[in-house]
């Protein structure tokens, strides 16, 4: 229970100091001319105009994709087709950006292919269609693998009835899919929408110029490039007003983020011989677009000169401080998720919670995901500021983005974790209380056998963020603190494009690996 | 619509890695056959396998001496009622049972009176705009009943529609399907776990055992008999 409350403090503490901080010392009124508040006006409008198109772009194109997944229980593959949606969720951004190019790019795949049938020229996907294909890379799958999950919680009697009713499709649709779509839908669309909002890896690459820049962005090139905090501070306040805004409006967020959670069996539907065919091509549609760009990482990265990469020392220290970090960033992420939920649990525990106690339990709930209202970037930028004014900012660099990447971890952390600890320990409590076991020898031979595997899948998941994170720590790079994805965006930014690729293969392996890893590990028998 | 007859012949199914099922059996049109067994036995899967819910991998099912075995759920008389789940959770209770007249809600005058009937039959007048989750357990089993009663098939299907229902409630139900079964003379098979509900309400009860029918007769007859391998054990008797 202290645990929990002192977890809060921490997590408030971390997002609210460099908040307050900035205001206390918010310095002169940063320079206002018109010109000035132009370029914040339409990088806000573009800020705003991008999310709402990937998200509405996202959204559509995850509506089909779901129906056929969640009608064709026995298309082939299907359940290498549902893992495959849940990838980008641990890829880094920069990784998957560097795949887009490879396939959308100037002399990407789609060029060649287009301007060899004399259809067009080259396509030029730095800009909006750019970012709006990354953004719909990764919210399509994130979204269409919620909706999927809502549609299998669809009772199997409801087919059973549709059948005997003789429903079409359409009826299917109206009567049974529609409703359960409808509900989840505006949860699914404002998670896509924040996220999309505080996007950065993404714009930063894809993006440029005052036509293509988002407030996130043009937060690091004030504070990186033109070292102007009080216009960093004006946009971060800019930025952090959007997002609570559209928070407190959209109210619930699909903060229930499904994580490589496992599928049952689907029930038999009727109306799956008949949609088959559109099916299949649907599917066939969203996998190739969603696996070129990961078989690009593979295709240009088995090829990079590997030898000259291991040579460099930078990589070899940016090999370690991303692992150092990682390492540290999962296990705060998991000490602070385990304690919030292990308070939450002690409240669940009392049969009539408090008002108090009740008001606790969300405002735990809340800290758990307040890292999606203010987005990394931004808390990177409150301490970026706080940390130069005290002239710590080298030194306390690795402690403030290990900590942003725990926090971004948490929510997906909180995800995995809930289920066993909250739930399954519930189930425990009376047995364990009437045979007198506690302490210790409750948590050796009750608690952790149930929670293992969760805990190695919610550290493999916070440390793959981390080693993948670019936000935070583009902030605080410098010459001393490298980590691979900065090393990559140098690389790219240098025109060294086969080291790059190298690079981006190493990240997406370790990634992918960590996950693999931790879901290898032998499902202990207690999870029944 | 009165009822139809019902005939199993070697009728096999297993789930994968299951010991087979392996059914022969017969019901005759306007009974009312209580299915009893242990857990297991094959009871459920006896009536999806008339309804059409699953498929058997050999034998074959006659409706009025019409081979069924392949037609799908909708094209076979059945209506059938679930234990949970039997409505739709967004749509009202008229709305509901109105599907059993057109599933894409094209209702005519008649319809609406007949339905209007069907709720009242079933006590549920004047809930018609309820959401199900505004009714009782029991009430959304008459909402089901109510649309089996549009729905007008010669054979009617109840997979313990009533196990979480209390005694009494209980009772007033089988009521009510009894007097369903007596005006309509439909053919109805209930799966039960309590042998004094099929006492109470059905004309003949049918023993299930590891995944075959032993026996099948008239309820006094069933009852009283010594020779039906098991029955006794099941019973405890």
């Amino acid at each position: 229970m202290l645990a929990g409350l002192a977890a809060m403090v921490c997590i408030a503490g971390a997002v609210a100091t460099p908040m307050l901080a900035l205001v206390a010392i918010a310095p002169a009124m940063p320079d206002l001319s018109a010109d000035y508040l132009g370029f914040v006006w339409s990088i806000t409008r573009f800020t705003v105009l991008q999310a709402g198109l990937s998200t509405l772009l996202s959204v559509m194109a995850a509506v089909p994709l779901a129906r056929a997944l969640a009608r064709q229980a026995s298309f082939p593959g299907r359940q290498a087709i549902l893992r495959l949606l849940t990838l980008p969720l641990a890829l880094p951004a920069l990784v998957v950006v560097l795949g887009i190019v490879e396939v959308w790019g100037r002399q990407g795949w789609v060029s060649t292919m287009l301007q060899q049938t004399g259809l067009t020229g080259p396509l030029n996907i730095y800009g909006l269609s750019g970012i709006l294909i990354a953004h719909v890379f990764f919210n399509m799958a994130l979204a269409a693998r919620l909706l999927v999950a809502a549609l299998e919680q669809i009772p199997p009697e409801n087919w059973r009835l549709a059948a005997q009713l003789s429903f079409s499709s359409r009826h299917v649709f109206r009567h049974i899919e529609w409703p359960v779509i409808r509900s989840a839908l505006p949860g699914i669309a404002s998670l896509v929408f924040m996220l999309c909002i505080a996007s950065f890896a993404v714009v930063l690459v894809l993006g440029g110029g005052p036509r293509a820049t988002t407030l996130e962005v043009a937060i690091y090139q004030s504070l990186r490039f033109d070292f102007d905090p009080p216009r960093a501070v004006l946009l971060a306040a800019l930025q952090l007003s959007l997002c609570a805004g559209l928070f407190a409006l959209g109210g619930r967020m699909a903060t229930d983020i499904a994580v490589m959670a496992s599928v049952g069996k689907p029930a038999r539907r009727p109306d799956q011989a008949t949609a088959k065919l559109t099916d299949t091509l649907v599917i066939a549609a969203g996998l190739t677009f969603m696996a070129m760009p990961m078989l690009a990482i593979v295709l240009s990265g088995i090829t990079a000169p590997f030898d000259v990469i291991v040579t460099q020392a930078v990589f070899w220290r940016a090999l370690v401080t991303s692992l150092a970090l990682a390492l540290a960033a999962a296990s705060l992420c998991l000490v602070m998720a385990w304690s919030l939920l292990a308070a939450q649990r002690t409240i669940m525990r009392r049969r009539i919670p408090s008002r108090a106690a009740s008001a606790l339990m969300s405002s735990m709930q809340a800290a758990g995901s307040l890292i999606l209202v203010v987005p990394p970037v931004v808390i990177g930028a409150g301490w970026f500021v706080v940390l130069h004014r005290t002239g710590l900012a080298n030194s306390a660099a690795p402690v403030v983005v290990a900590v942003v990447n725990a926090l971004m971890a948490l929510p997906f952390a909180l995800r995995i974790l809930r289920p066993a600890v909250v739930g399954q320990a519930q189930v425990h409590d009376r047995l364990c209380a009437s045979l007198g076991l506690t302490g210790m020898q409750r948590w050796r031979l009750i608690d952790l056998p149930v929670l293992a595997r969760s805990l190695t899948l919610a550290f493999a998941f916070a440390a793959a963020l981390s080693i993948g994170d670019l936000g935070a720590a583009a902030l605080f790079g410098s010459a001393d603190f490298v980590t691979l994805p900065l090393l990559l965006l140098q690389k790219m930014g240098s025109y060294r494009s086969l080291e790059a690729a190298g690079i981006a293969l190493l990240l997406a392996g370790f990634c992918l690996g960590l996950i693999w890893l931790a879901e290898k590990l032998k499902p202990e028998a207690a999870a029944q | 619509m009165s009822g139809a007859d019902i005939r199993l012949d070697e009728l096999q199914f297993a789930y994968p890695g299951g010991e087979p099922f392996h059914f022969s059996t017969s019901f005759d049109a306007g009974s009312f056959t209580g299915l009893i067994g242990p857990s297991g036995s094959g009871k459920t899967t006896l009536i999806n396998l008339i309804a059409g819910f699953e498929e058997p991998a050999s034998g074959n099912l006659y409706f009025d001496g019409v081979d069924a075995a392949e037609a799908e759920p909708a094209e076979r008389p059945v209506t059938m009622v679930f234990q949970d789940n039997n409505l739709f959770a967004h749509l009202d209770v008229f709305t509901n049972i109105a599907l059993g007249v057109s599933a894409s809600l094209d209702l005519s005058g008649d319809d609406r009176t007949e339905i209007a009937g069907a709720m009242e039959k079933t006590g549920l007048s004047g809930f018609g705009h309820r959401l199900p989750r505004e009714l009782s357990g029991g009430q959304r089993q008459r909402v089901a009943i109510a649309r089996a009663l549009v729905r007008d098939r010669p054979v009617l299907l109840l997979d313990e529609p009533f196990a979480a229902l209390g005694p009494a409630l209980r009772r007033d139900m089988l009521r009510l399907v009894s007097t369903i079964h007596k005006e309509r003379r439909m053919t109805v098979i209930l799966v039960s776990h309590d042998p004094a509900d099929v006492k109470f309400a059905a004309t003949h009860a049918a023993f299930l055992d590891a995944g075959r029918v032993m026996a099948n007769r008239p309820v006094d007859a069933f009852f009283s008999a010594s020779d039906i391998p098991g029955l006794q054990g099941y019973l405890g008797t």
